[in-house]
């Protein structure tokens, strides 16, 4: 029974974890000032530059590397469009949503000649942390996971501290409370926006690379499956504090691997699909059930 | 949430600068009056998308005139052209989902959720309502405007009561549909002993009216420009056409004036699931005359209307201009796949490469204030 309940703590972690990566991207945009939906199209394109670059690379970590950088490269659009040249950052994030969507599925024809789905023999898979198998509860729970999984929150715990405790932290949110107080105290929020969003872009390729590369070892047409956009209802969720996305994404977690238990119990795989988005919506709801008392129409006009 | 400024207004001519600089050339002002003409944002972005698709392709060592041949003469050959018209029909009503709401600024991302149940709905009526084929197909039609109308419009009250973007809502609310009709599909109403998951063919009495001897476009056709007419005199004609362009313009000046956002987002919402909706009626009550499990979102008119609609800038006159070339790349994608050995998601990638230009555009812009005001 024990057994049970710890493999299913291991489901719910290997279920948030690219949430948890994509969702601090998020937060972090968020807390300086840019409303970052390209999360969706971030982390299917670190998914296949994972696997492309592992496939290339014969290194899982290279996938890794290669998905961290080429995704901060793919950010750099929605960066610099929308902190330096204040295009709207919901249309840029729409299109190169759109864009990853086509050029994985373009790509994976030109270069590897599949479609769908490609996993050829041999492709390396993120390393599981077999060597924790024998200590009790840690190892029922991460000795399947890769070192992805408990470093998701160290680097959460990190970008949290770095926010409230460092004067880069403290600018980065006067940027995103107070831009022009920002300006005046000599804060360029130009760059403090880009360079966020770029770094978001690292954590996607680090998110994507999680889901093709330690979830499973196979890169699929629209694999992430609108995770991202559950990472951004996420960040609404915590009002974009690091700290509290944990709880979030773990709940998220919790949902998706309830879902599977459910399907193995003979649930239909269409209901249980279905049941993070609705969860999540539910979930956004409840927690902004005073929202229209305290801000009447809010976020019609003031938006 | 930014709200995106509807680009309709005619931006100011340059002012001369009063003898401080000589004024210039002829030619130079032809060509930056030229430049200013509203149809320039819109004509550059696709030229950019289709010079970067090329771009694509050489790398990949593919031929991208071969290509942009198959694409064009694919779509357009006279054996295909039914087929299109269709195809264009269906994007057409997907962009007035999306377009409606971006009128006033606000983003309708949930299209498919609101095609599904739409197909759903006219299923459900036209098979099974033992009514005849004049009262059974309009009420078909307008029951799925109404579910989807309603489905819609949940995202408005998500906004105004709890803060939850449009946006986020309809992307939230969409895959839920999905997955509820995909169910109900396969498990409820589908035909028993087909391999496939979709519901049995709909009586004689209850498929669209032929249009002609077209074999694809139908009476669906029809209503379909006949949403986008009632769009446009709407938009261009009406008090609450009026409010939307105002609050899309600048929203806080609309509040000011009286208008009441929340339930104008409430009325463009229903809108927008209706149009869609009708879309996912006219497709189910067309040639094969089922709902099959996702023969609805497949093809992608929802992104590829979203797409239109945004590179119109919602403008209803635009939609179905702009709708021609993403029907174009969906049809003679396939053409382009069999004839010309490229793969048919170059498609999509043009189709965000033209919204990510479009969103550029401001550059432009900026550039030419900081010109005019040097």
């Amino acid at each position: 029974m024990q057994l049970f309940e710890l493999s299913f703590v291991a489901a719910v972690l290997l279920a948030a974890t690219p949430i948890l990566y994509a969702a601090l991207a998020g937060a972090l945009s968020a807390q300086a000032g840019v409303f970052n939906i390209a999360l969706e199209g971030q982390m299917l394109w670190g998914a296949f530059a994972a696997v492309a670059g592992s496939y290339y690379t014969g290194s899982a970590w290279g996938g890794v590397l290669v998905a961290l950088l080429s995704t901060a490269l793919f950010a750099v659009i929605l960066a610099v469009g929308s902190a330096r040249w204040k295009a709207d950052p919901i249309i840029i994030a729409i299109g190169t949503n759109l864009l990853a969507l086509g050029l994985t599925g373009f790509l994976m024809r030109v270069l590897f000649d599949v479609s769908g789905s490609f996993s050829p023999r041999g492709l390396q898979g993120l390393p599981k942390m077999a060597f924790l198998a024998d200590v009790p509860v840690i190892g029922p729970i991460f000795a399947g996971q890769t070192v992805l999984v408990p470093l998701a929150f160290v680097v959460i715990v990190a970008a949290g501290l770095w926010l409230k405790r460092t004067p880069a932290g403290l600018r980065l949110r006067g940027v995103g409370e107070h831009p022009d107080a920002a300006t005046a105290l000599g804060v360029n929020v130009a760059s403090y926006q880009t360079w966020t969003t770029i770094v978001g872009g690292a954590l996607c390729g680090v998110a994507g690379a999680q889901l093709a590369l330690g979830n499973v070892t196979v890169f699929t047409e629209n694999m992430t499956a609108g995770r991202g956009w559950i990472a951004v209802a996420a960040v609404m969720l915590v009002a974009g504090r690091p700290f509290w996305l944990p709880v979030a994404c773990l709940g998220f977690g919790a949902a998706e691997a309830l879902g599977f238990r459910l399907q193995g119990i003979g649930a239909p795989q269409q209901l249980t699909d279905a049941a993070p988005y609705a969860i999540t919506l539910v979930v956004l709801v409840l927690t902004r059930i005073g929202f229209a008392r305290r801000n009447r129409s809010r976020t019609l006009i003031d938006s | 949430m930014s709200t995106t400024t509807p680009p309709d207004a005619p931006s100011t001519p340059p002012a001369a600068p009063a003898g401080a600089t000589p004024a210039p050339r002829p030619a130079a002002r032809i060509l930056n009056t030229a430049l200013r003409h509203p149809a320039v944002v819109p004509i550059g972005a696709v030229v950019v998308a289709l010079l970067i698709g090329a771009a694509i392709m050489l790398a990949a060592g593919l031929d991208p005139i071969v290509a942009y041949t198959a694409v064009v003469s694919g779509a357009l050959e006279p054996g295909t052209l039914d087929y299109t018209f269709s195809v264009w029909g269906f994007i057409c009503g997907m962009a007035l989902a999306a377009a409606i709401p971006l009128r006033m600024g606000e983003f309708n991302l949930g299209g498919n959720g609101q095609l599904v149940l739409g197909g759903l709905t006219a299923a459900l009526i036209a098979g099974y309502a033992p009514l005849p084929g004049p009262i059974v197909i309009p009420l078909a039609v307008i029951g799925a405007a109404v579910v989807s109308g309603a489905f819609g419009a949940l995202s408005a009250p998500l906004a105004t009561r709890f803060g939850i973007p449009i946006i986020i809502s309809t992307l939230l609310l969409s895959p839920v549909a999905v997955a509820i009709v995909s169910y109900l599909v396969r498990f409820q109403i589908g035909e028993a002993g087909s391999a496939v998951a979709q519901t049995p063919r709909l009586p004689e009495g209850a498929r669209m009216w032929a249009l002609g001897d077209f074999s694809y476009s139908n009476v669906g056709l029809l209503v379909i420009i006949a949403m986008m007419i009632v769009f446009w005199v709407v938009d261009s004609r009406s008090a609450v056409g009026y409010e939307l362009r105002v609050v899309g313009a600048n929203r806080r000046f609309g509040a000011y004036g009286g208008v009441r956002v929340g339930r104008l987002a409430l009325g463009a919402m229903a809108a927008a699931g209706a149009a869609a909706g009708v879309v996912g009626a006219i497709i189910v009550m067309s040639s094969p005359y089922r709902l099959i499990d996702g023969a609805l979102i497949s093809p992608g008119y929802t992104f590829a209307g979203v797409a239109a609609a945004l590179l119109a800038g919602g403008r209803p006159l635009l939609v179905p201009v702009t709708a021609i070339l993403f029907t174009v790349l969906q049809v003679g994608g396939a053409a382009m796949e069999r004839s010309a050995d490229v793969p048919r998601q170059l498609s999509d990638v043009l189709q965000g490469v033209v919204i990510v230009v479009l969103a550029l555009r401001v550059v432009l812009d900026q550039r030419r204030s900081e010109r005019s005001s040097a």
